[in-house]
């Protein structure tokens, strides 16, 4: 009888425990209709800098739309573009733009904005490029030397626009494995195992501004203190929004998606995305870049 | 609601319900492998365990492919919501689950087994019966289970999105922290992670407690 009792105590205890897991699932499905969503995948640069938490919810708020945005490297955003699991894609790699035009996945690229790469390096410099004023021949400098180089190594724009640097001096420096380190991380890990190592690396100017004052090791050596000073056309970083077409894929919220690339691209917009940074580093992260933006201030 | 409160709740909310479905399946599952005897069980079981080491961001990848518009479950609109992360981490704990389930069921005296059929018993209560006495391994594997899903990331992001409010969790809120450079915030989340896991671990070990008292 004991036993038997114990038995029930324990089925009790069994049941309440079951019905307790239940509950979050009870109110998972109870939540109130879904609003309309818009899903933007957007690369770390544009994200983690804070710059599209500042103006999406005006976009929010003028369309009555959830604005969601995934912020993965641009690879990754543009393969989500590609499955039509996000309707809009902001990215800053020009060749895998072109292609995804090309392969019909989206119908235009419209220009939104860009800023530049920078080259950082030790302080010590042991390849000697502090200065130059080029940034393939810095890369020269650097693999004659044999110094320690760090690559993003993960189909980023930033990994993108290295590989072309490098085609252009014609070296293949991935099959050199003593001084080249294709890590496969982000900017952030990468700009920490330059400034752990004493390693070379490029960088998009905004994460090394947003996160030097943890890489005491590390400074620029090509591309000056700012955009202005930056004389290689080939360090120049563009940033393009691509609506998904909804003939290759029919569920995507395409209506949204150009109403966000003319919003992004309108006067309005274009003016906040090149105040943003100002009081913070003292320079824009972004420079607006949008036909309209041009046409306006020739 | 502030953002912390809003993230702390969804992750116990995306985490609980994956464990409570986990656990639904698994623990029984787990039981019934643990009693039986049948051709190719060493199979299953090596299935089992190997599945215990799963890499999450492969689970996370397999989630993604089935829930992806372009993927076989395309239809559902499942991705980059806190359905889908629960798919992945149920994926995750289930074997966990199952498998300490069955090692802890396996471990019993089977002279409880061969008293509970001289009584006459069903199937079904001899298998209740035996996870009654094999509840304190069952516990440790759904505490082992809750560890794994809890703290996981790689397959929280990928199928999540990390979206602000409506898929950022404890785990992935570090990874956007430590990518942004504020190393301090990420660390402190990191602590409001661990103090999370520990008060209900905590909890489940209340009850161990009780249950271990009421065996003697």
């Amino acid at each position: 009888m004991a036993e038997h009792n114990e038995n029930r105590a324990y089925m009790k205890t069994c049941y309440s425990l079951t019905y307790l897991m239940l509950l979050p699932l009870v109110l998972v499905t109870c939540t109130p209709a879904q609003p309309e969503v818009l899903r933007l995948a957007t690369t770390t640069s544009t994200y983690d800098s804070g710059l599209l938490e500042v103006i999406a919810p005006a976009f929010e708020l003028a369309y009555n739309v959830d604005l969601d945005i995934v912020a993965v490297g641009t690879g990754q955003a543009i393969a989500l573009g590609e499955a039509g699991d996000v309707d809009v894609i902001l990215v800053h790699a020009r060749s895998h733009e072109d292609a995804f035009i090309q392969n019909g996945f989206g119908s235009e690229r419209s220009d939104v904005m860009y800023n530049d790469f920078i080259l950082v390096g030790p302080r010590e410099d042991p390849a000697g490029i502090r200065g130059m004023l080029n940034a393939a021949e810095a890369l020269f400098a650097v693999a004659t030397a044999e110094a320690e180089f760090a690559s993003r190594g993960d189909e980023s724009g930033t990994h993108t626009r290295e590989r072309q640097l490098w085609e252009a001096i014609g070296i293949d420096p991935t099959g050199a494995t003593d001084w080249y380190s294709a890590l496969g991380q982000g900017m952030g890990a990468t700009l920490q195992f330059a400034h752990e190592r004493g390693a070379y690396t490029l960088s998009d100017r905004g994460t090394f501004l947003a996160l030097q004052a943890g890489l005491s090791n590390l400074e620029i050596l090509v591309g000056g203190r700012s955009i202005d000073e930056n004389e290689d056309p080939n360090l120049r970083n563009p940033y393009g929004v691509i609506a998904v077409n909804p003939a290759v894929h029919p569920g995507v919220a395409s209506e949204f998606a150009q109403q966000f690339v003319s919003w992004i691209t309108s006067l309005e917009i274009q003016a906040q995305i090149g105040e943003f940074g100002l009081d913070t580093y003292g320079q824009p992260l972004f420079y607006p870049d949008s036909m309209t933006w041009r046409e306006a201030n020739p | 609601m502030t953002p912390l409160t809003e993230i702390v709740l969804l992750t116990l909310k995306v985490s609980g319900i994956a464990l409570g479905l986990a656990t639904i399946v698994g623990v029984p599952l787990g039981a019934l492998l643990g009693l039986s005897q049948f051709r190719g069980r060493s199979f299953i079981v090596g299935l089992v365990y190997t599945g215990m080491g799963l890499p999450p961001v492969v689970v996370g990848l397999a989630v993604y492919m089935t829930l992806s518009r372009s993927g076989p479950l395309g239809d559902l609109s499942m991705l980059f919501t806190p359905a889908a992360m629960i798919a992945a981490q149920v994926v995750i704990a289930l074997p966990l689950i199952a498998g300490i389930s069955m090692a802890a069921v396996d471990g019993l005296d089977q002279a409880i087994r061969l008293q509970l059929r001289s009584l006459g018993t069903s199937p079904t209560q001899e298998l209740f019966s035996m996870l009654l006495e094999a509840r304190l391994g069952v516990l440790a594997g759904i505490v082992a289970g809750f560890g794994g899903i809890i703290s996981e990331v790689g397959a929280a992001i990928l199928v999540g999105g990390n979206i602000q409010g409506k898929t950022r969790i404890l785990s992935t809120a570090i990874v956007l922290e430590t990518r942004r450079g504020n190393f301090g915030l990420g660390l402190a989340l990191g602590g409001v992670l661990l103090s999370l896991a520990f008060v209900v671990n905590f909890l489940l070990m209340r009850l161990e407690a009780r249950w271990r008292w009421r065996r003697r």
